[in-house]
């Protein structure tokens, strides 16, 4: 059996926010419209079969205040809580520079969770 | 056992908490907020009435002008801004002509003086901001403007250096009498004990007379509202602007504020509640459409706030200052114009309490000054330069709206009394009162309190119990 | 007290300072300084630790912290000095700037200033909300301090005034730190946030956003403990009989910035009473010949791309008038029709260059044209599916374009 719809999003790739439509058949994206450039297309197919997104927060910080921290790719979007678990429970010590790896696969996607800020000890 | 004990640190609790500090006597004020001038006193006209507006032979009459004329002198040595930039009451017809008239002879017979009736010609030239629908005004040259809440914190601060105790968050729930003194009970089990009472508690009072079994008079909470405006406004006016009053009262009024800003209101609605001070829609619209025929082109979207405050009327509609029983004096129903009376209320006070055998013997070393709270911000930029080179905090700028360094800030919570939350710290330095109304600086000035008190972040309040600001860490801590 | 003399002050080290301070030093520019309140620069970047910054500029998507790095970096490479914790309290018409910092108080006279002193937040006074006073009610950018740079979670429980971008942020920071977002109210038919974050911060986790709606009332004494939501007409006033309350602890207002021009009015220079910023020409000019201006303290952007590109603009500027160059030829006034706000630049003075204009619309309009007009003459029309309040629009006059415009002024008209 065919399943044929129609679901309507918003590219969030850029600022832009181009209204998109795309068209599923069976589970497949099958045609997008609406989109400016390719990475739109990418995006509503992405999006209609497993949507993800890049996670940012903060983690603790050895002897008081939080470092921002974000994902390296984003990861499945059923996941952000799972990786938020994670992120809760780890503290860093200083000084750290952007880009550290704090968690190598947080919770066992492909992403690692980096330092998003350089901070020095004292700060 | 203290010799006098007053109940509230509203304007009223402090300046005669003052006066009894000018003799050798132990003083103790509790008060069930966290800070002086939590109630009324925080929010109200800040006018320095001139008194034409009591009917003669009134308690209101008679300390309204005494007080007034003490007022300066008294601003003066505390530090607290003052000005006296005059009254007008406005009239927009024949009828209001004549009501005026009356006020002027009212006004003369309450002993207030260079009152002057002006027509519209005078009036518009004295006043060019003034409503082009005004005919005529009642110039009252001797009304001012001042900060009610800082006169308030500055008269306590005033007492407490000369040895006056201060007890927050002291909820009186009991008053026992003994042979020989009164002893206040707090809901959380503290006592003071003393020989004499005084009680300014405000719209409380009468809860406060009954537990002395005094049940002769009712408050009546009356809620004013008001708006702010930016301080680009604030140059408007430069009189006080009244309406020629009603039998309602005396009806919105427009003003600068010696802080620069516009003030309107007040509304004036009865409630049962005698504590919420909330505003409403129709509270604020009022007040927009009124000012509107006092001062010509009010910028209403300059607000930069609005907040309502509770006069804590009587049932007599007089003051009711009398002495209870062999201990107590009340100093209670003070509504309008009780911040202008509050100086001669303060001496009045003094009075009844030696008519109940309180000794006022004067103290010599009793050092009336205050250092100003804005000390800082009056010197000139080459002063400020010399401060900042010994005292770094000072250059530390926290509210950037008001300009209010670091070392301002210190100053408010080291200070008594000192200040121990973030509404407390506005009123000392105005810090967070200005455009971004604390947008910016709120979170540092957390960090200060927190600091400087050796607690956490989540137990620093806005105004004491309750009103917490955060409720715990997001990271490594067990409290989120 | 301190005085000293430099080439080129430039007020704010947030992205739109230290753009323009690295325009200006690539420009030639080698005697200048950024003025800094804060402890450290980056501005307002250093608290939003969401990613999707740099995308235009740096074709990666990076977070406010790291892209605020980029250009620290840039600075540092050019050891362009950047003077923190230094607050600028007065400047003169003539460019004498009064500064006060925990080293003292002095005064910098300079040949030309660049403000970049960014924006602030509309508070709830401005709003005139009715109802109590307590703890609680926050702006959204407060609460993002507390949460991104403090680590402390304002509430548990929370309802949003406003779909700003920061207040739509600041939904999904909340939710991912543990707090329940109940509600985003927003007065307009529509948001004022980019779409993308309407996406992926609301919709992503299920939090409402009530279309015509605002906050009628507040409740609570010490902490507050709800609010009143109501439905608004076309004219945005309430609807009796649509009042629903809404248990909160936690009040986020994102209703509006508001250029920081301060010290521009002290400086006496000409303000757009739309933008709340000042008056310019394309070289980021203010009304007070020296002084430029660019990023949000002059006109308020969605994007920080954008405010680096305004921000190069006005330093190579800065650079261009302390060299002693002036182009000035007869200017041209640009006139928005209403539906068209505002425009930035408000006036064109050269015709040498290309001149990218921004502008906002009014309203939401779909299948539109967008005309420049001067006299009977169509210089330029642009066709374009939708135009929002939420997103800034932009369109370049080509310098062959402006060579043909006679007369004083251009309009800008938005064709439905």
């Amino acid at each position: 059996m065919v399943v044929e719809m129609k679901r309507e999003l918003t590219c969030i790739v850029c600022p832009m926010g181009c209204a998109l439509e795309a068209e599923i058949e069976d589970g497949q994206v099958v045609n997008v419209t609406g989109n400016t450039c390719p990475r739109g297309a990418k995006y509503a197919e992405q999006e209609c079969t497993h949507p993800e997104r890049v996670l940012t927060s903060t983690v603790a910080v050895e002897g008081g205040g939080v470092l921002p921290v974000r994902t390296d790719r984003t990861v499945p979007k059923e996941m952000l809580f799972d990786c938020m678990a994670e992120v809760n429970r780890v503290t860093v010590r200083l000084p750290i520079s952007i880009g550290t790896v704090i968690i190598e696969h947080i919770a066992g996607t492909e992403a690692n969770l980096v330092a998003a800020k350089n901070l020095e000890r004292g700060k | 056992m203290v010799d006098v004990v007053i109940i509230g640190a509203g304007v009223i609790g402090a300046m005669t908490a003052r006066q009894l500090c000018r003799n050798r006597l132990s003083v103790c004020v509790v008060e069930r907020a966290n800070d002086g001038a939590a109630g009324a006193s925080r929010a109200n006209s800040g006018i320095v009435h001139a008194g034409f507006d009591a009917k003669p032979g009134t308690l209101k009459a008679r300390l309204n002008v005494a007080g007034s004329e003490k007022m300066e002198q008294i601003a003066g040595e505390l530090g607290v801004p003052y000005k006296r930039n005059g009254s007008l009451v406005l009239g927009y017809d024949e009828k209001d002509k004549t009501i005026l008239e009356n006020l002027y002879r009212q006004g003369q017979e309450n002993g207030v003086r260079r009152l002057e009736l002006l027509d519209q010609e005078k009036l518009r030239e004295i006043e060019p901001g003034v409503s082009r629908q005004a005919v005529c005004a009642l110039h009252a040259p001797t009304g001012a403007i001042i900060c009610p809440y800082e006169l308030t914190i500055a008269a306590l601060g005033n007492a407490m250096d000369h040895g006056a105790q201060f007890l927050r968050g002291f909820e009186v729930t009991g008053i026992r009498e003994t042979e020989e003194a009164v002893v206040l009970e707090a809901a959380d089990g503290r006592q003071v004990e003393a020989r004499f009472v005084v009680n300014a508690a405000g719209t409380f009072a009468d809860k406060i007379a009954q537990m002395l079994g005094d049940d002769s008079f009712s408050i009546h909470p009356r809620r004013g509202e008001y708006l702010l405006l930016d301080k680009e406004c604030g140059g408007l006016v430069r009189h006080t602007l009244f309406r020629t009053p009603t039998e309602k009262g005396k009806g919105i009024l427009v003003s600068p504020t010696v802080d620069g800003n516009l003030l309107l209101g007040p509304t004036a609605q009865e409630q049962e509640d005698r504590e919420s001070v909330e505003t409403t829609a129709a509270g604020l619209a009022q007040i927009i459409s009124q000012s509107g025929s006092e001062a010509e082109g009010i910028p209403v979207r300059q607000v930069i706030t609005s907040f309502a405050g509770l006069r804590a009327a009587g049932n007599t509609g007089d003051f009711i200052i009398r002495t209870w029983g062999k201990r107590t004096v009340h100093a209670a129903g003070i509504e309008s114009p009780g911040l202008s009376a509050s100086p001669a209320i303060a001496e009045y006070v003094a009075e009844l309490l030696q008519g109940l055998g309180l000794e006022l013997n004067s103290r010599e070393d009793f050092n009336p000054r205050r250092k100003p709270a804005h000390w800082f911000r009056e010197l000139s930029l080459e002063e400020k330069d010399a401060y900042i080179q010994e005292h770094p905090d000072y250059g530390k700028m926290v509210c950037r709206c008001e300009s209010v360094s670091e070392g301002e800030i210190l100053e408010a919570m080291r200070r008594e009394p000192k200040a121990l939350d973030v509404d407390s710290i506005k009123r000392r330095t105005r810090s967070g009162m200005g455009r971004c109304q604390g947008g910016f600086c709120s979170p540092r000035i957390v960090e200060l309190l927190a600091r400087e008190q050796g607690i956490s972040l989540e137990q620093v309040t806005k105004s004491g119990k309750g009103s917490y600001l955060n409720i715990g860490k997001t990271k490594g801590g067990e409290q989120a | 007290m301190k005085r000293e003399q430099i080439d080129l002050a430039i007020i704010g080290g947030g992205p739109a300072g230290l753009a323009a301070a690295v325009a200006a030093y690539d420009s030639g520019v080698r005697d200048l300084l950024v003025l800094e309140r804060d402890s450290h620069s980056g501005g307002i970047l250093q608290q939003c630790i969401h990613n999707g910054f740099g995308l235009h500029r740096f074709q990666k998507e990076l977070t406010g912290p790291e892209y605020a790095w980029e250009y620290e970096k840039m600075a540092a490479e050019r050891k362009i000095p950047i003077r923190c914790g230094s607050m600028v309290l007065n400047v003169s018409p003539d460019k004498v700037l009064t500064v006060v910092s925990p080293e003292g108080v002095t005064q910098i006279e300079a040949k030309a200033v660049i403000f970049a002193m960014g924006c602030r937040e509309r508070s709830r006074g401005a709003l005139n909300i009715p109802g109590s006073r307590p703890a609680g009610i926050f702006s959204a950018g407060t609460a993002q301090k507390y949460v991104n740079c403090m680590g402390y979670l304002p509430g548990k429980e929370v309802v949003i005034l406003g779909s700003g971008d920061i207040g739509l942020i600041m939904a999904r920071r909340m939710t991912l730190e543990g707090a329940k977002v109940k509600a985003v109210c927003e007065l307009m038919p529509y948001s004022g946030g980019l779409a993308r974050n309407i996406q992926q911060c609301l919709r992503d986790f299920d939090i409402p956003l009530k279309l015509s709606h605002t906050v009628t009332a507040i409740h609570g004494k010490d902490r507050l403990t709800g609010v009143t939501v109501s439905q608004v007409d076309e004219q945005r006033r309430p609807i009796p009989g649509t009042e629903e309350e809404i248990s909160c602890d936690t009040l986020l207002l994102s209703v509006g910035l508001i250029p920081e021009n301060e010290l521009s009015k002290g400086a006496g220079i000409r303000l757009d009473p739309v933008t709340g910023g000042a008056v310019v020409d394309e070289k980021r000019q203010t009304s007070c010949p020296g002084v430029f201006a660019c990023g949000n303290v002059l006109h308020v952007h969605d994007l920080v791309d954008f405010v680096s590109e305004e921000a190069a603009l006005a330093g190579k500027s800065a650079a261009e008038y302390i060299g002693g160059e002036t182009a000035e030829e007869s200017p041209l006034e640009l006139k928005p029709d209403g539906r068209i706000r505002y425009t930035v630049p408000q006036r064109i003075v050269g015709r040498q260059e290309d001149v990218k204009v921004y502008f906002r619309v009014d309203n939401i309009y779909k299948k539109v044209e967008i005309q420049v007009t001067c006299g009977d003459r169509v210089v330029l029309s642009r066709k374009k599916a939708v135009v929002t309040p939420g997103e800034m629009e932009s369109l370049t006059l080509k310098k062959e374009q402006l060579a043909d415009c006679q007369g004083e002024q251009i309009e800008f008209a938005l064709k439905v």
